[in-house]
């Protein structure tokens, strides 16, 4: 009996030693970890560089996960993530909260993005005012045909209230940048979660309209135009128009860190700024940020 | 001598798990209530039970649950009005009428069915169910409280399949002989007798069923829609309790008015399925005792 449990001890502290060994990695190179964590707009853009940074830089790890804006911020005050993604700006109270948790969020703006309103391809709408959208998200326009359709019921799909894209939505849309206004998605709307599952429904649903990041606009969907209202031009989301500010529903997209970065975190942020950094913010379909400096958002 | 010491130990042993058990119960209640009942002190209970509106990352916030209990209940509702037939014929089948072999395959698929995880089974439904839900009944979005009915009444099947079995496999054989004897045939004895003495067991078993749909979560977020409104048919997207609480979770900040809301729904879910086991229990004792 004994020597059974002396047995067993001997095997954990095997085990134990054999893990540590394990973990010092190839030729006993260092290994460092960062976690990427937030908006599912430039999830896809943050794990191309992830890829393209883990390629030249063999010894690090690179973990890049979604769920939106709001976990973003949340996950970098919980000190859960090195870097925080996001597809809207910290809001005042959240920096304070930061602040109380002993986190203090630094910005840096990665490129910029056209929210794109998605609808069937085999939707015949190809325009929209922003009033319209409104009028659609808030269900005071609840067929295709009042808006130059089909007789169909619009299916809304919005995302979940903890996405940057969700809240950009509806400030800049729904509440026009009213900031008094107290306008909601109408309760009618789907929370899809995450972009991905909006641009599915889309897909296969010829009722449906929803808003996703650039990144998602592809041929088997139809991406509509946008004005600001009737009297002015209708507005396709592409990257000129998104550069020059003529689509009017863009935004800046931002990484955030914890105080000044510092080590494989500085590295990764510096790479994502440079040249071959912002080659591929334009190769996802996004703005790389160099081409908008000097203009203000 | 010795082996009196390790029945006692034993037994000892299997006190503490029980002990644990309800232990644990207790302090995840305690701990719900904790986190909930400041919630309802700031908020105002009524006003998050009958409240219509759920935006809570708007200011000022809006937490009303009334369309989240609405929408669980009517997933649930529906899932039973699938699942509790199928099952229950299927116990009897299993039970009383198929033959030897076929059953031993049968009762084995069934269990395997309750193996399936369940966001398998969200993600089949998603890709398959939805778009026909969508055709068929010709209706918005295929992301209703229908698809999800059905996809948790798959869930609901092996627990009321299994348990309803065992209380029809439990009714004494004198009971089915006396029929017989009085000349009733097979499917009177079955649908009188059998039926009605398994009754309190099938009841048990639907509860059960109806304990593990209320709190599915991943299946049903992923193909009820997730809108939260007042549903008006079944056919509408609805959007649950369990749902919200984990779509939501990740971006509350500990000790926010946010998370504790979401606290608050996890005490009014556990009060319901409370409920439900307790109903459970009531019938299981019942049949016991007979």
């Amino acid at each position: 009996m004994k020597n059974n449990i002396k047995i067993l001890i001997l095997f954990f502290i095997a085990v134990v030693i054999a893990s540590c060994a394990r973990s010092q990695g190839k030729g006993g190179a260092f290994h460092s970890s960062i976690q990427i964590k937030g908006s599912d707009t430039i999830v896809n853009l943050v794990q191309v560089w992830a890829e393209r940074f883990v390629e030249v830089n063999s010894t690090y790890n690179i973990g890049v996960t979604g769920g939106g804006s709001g976990t973003g911020f949340a996950a970098l005050m919980n000190k859960t993530c090195d870097i925080a993604m996001s597809s809207r700006e910290i809001e005042k109270k959240e920096t304070v909260l930061a602040k109380s948790k002993d986190v203090n969020p630094r910005e840096f703006m990665i490129g910029l993005d056209g929210l794109a309103i998605l609808i069937n391809k085999n939707n015949p709408v190809e325009k929209l005012t922003l009033q319209q959208l409104r009028d659609i998200f808030m269900a005071k326009i609840t067929n295709w045909k009042e808006v130059g359709g089909d007789d169909l019921e619009i299916v809304i799909l919005s995302r979940e209230s903890n996405s940057g894209t969700h809240m950009f939505f509806k400030e800049h849309v729904l509440r026009l940048g009213d900031k008094k206004s107290n306008d909601e998605f109408s309760p009618k709307s789907l929370l899809m979660p995450s972009s991905q599952a909006i641009y599915d429904e889309v897909l296969q649903n010829p009722h449906a309209l929803g808003y996703v990041g650039m990144g998602y606009i592809n041929n088997n969907v139809k991406t509509i135009s946008v004005a600001v209202n009737a009297k002015s031009s209708y507005v396709y989301p592409n990257t000129e128009n998104v550069m020059s500010g003529k689509y009017p529903i863009s935004r800046p997209l931002y990484l955030y860190t914890d105080g000044e970065p510092t080590g494989v975190v500085k590295m990764f942020i510096d790479y994502a700024l440079s040249a071959e950094g912002q080659k591929i913010v334009l190769e996802t379909d996004f703005v790389p940020v160099k081409t908008a400096e000097g203009k203000k958002f | 001598m010795k082996r009196k010491i390790i029945d006692a130990i034993i037994e000892k042993i299997i006190f503490v798990c029980g002990i644990l058990a309800i232990v644990f119960v207790v302090l995840i209640f305690g701990f719900l209530l904790k986190e909930g009942l400041g919630f309802f002190q700031d908020f105002g209970i009524i006003k998050f039970i009958a409240g219509k509106f759920w935006y809570p990352s708007s200011s000022p916030a809006q937490f009303g649950i009334l369309p989240l209990i609405m929408g669980s209940l009517l997933v649930t509702v529906g899932a039973c009005v699938i699942a509790v037939p199928i099952g229950v014929m299927a116990a009897l089948y299993i039970s009383e009428i198929a033959p030897k072999g076929v059953k031993d395959v049968l009762k084995s698929i069934v269990e395997l069915m309750a193996a399936i995880p369940s966001v398998v089974i969200g993600f089949v439904g998603l890709v398959t169910l939805v778009p026909l839900v969508r055709t068929l009944f010709d209706v918005p979005t295929g992301l209703t409280a229908f698809s999800g009915s059905i996809m948790l009444a798959f869930m609901a099947m092996p627990t009321i399949v299994t348990i309803s079995e065992d209380a029809i496999r439990s009714v004494p054989w004198s009971y089915k002989e006396g029929a017989l004897a009085l000349g009733a045939t097979k499917w009177q004895t079955l649908r009188r007798i059998v039926l009605k003495a398994a009754m309190p067991g099938i009841i048990a078993a639907v509860m059960l069923g109806i304990g593990r749909v209320i709190g599915e979560t991943m299946a049903v977020m992923m193909i009820t829609g997730n809108a939260a409104q007042i549903p008006g048919s079944i056919f509408e997207p609805v959007r649950t309790m369990t749902a919200t609480i984990a779509a939501e979770m990740g971006e509350t900040v500990r000790g926010g008015i946010h998370y504790k809301a979401l606290f608050g729904i996890g005490l009014v879910l556990f009060v319901i399925t409370f409920l439900v086991n307790f109903v459970a229990d009531l019938f299981l004792g019942k049949s016991k005792n007979k």
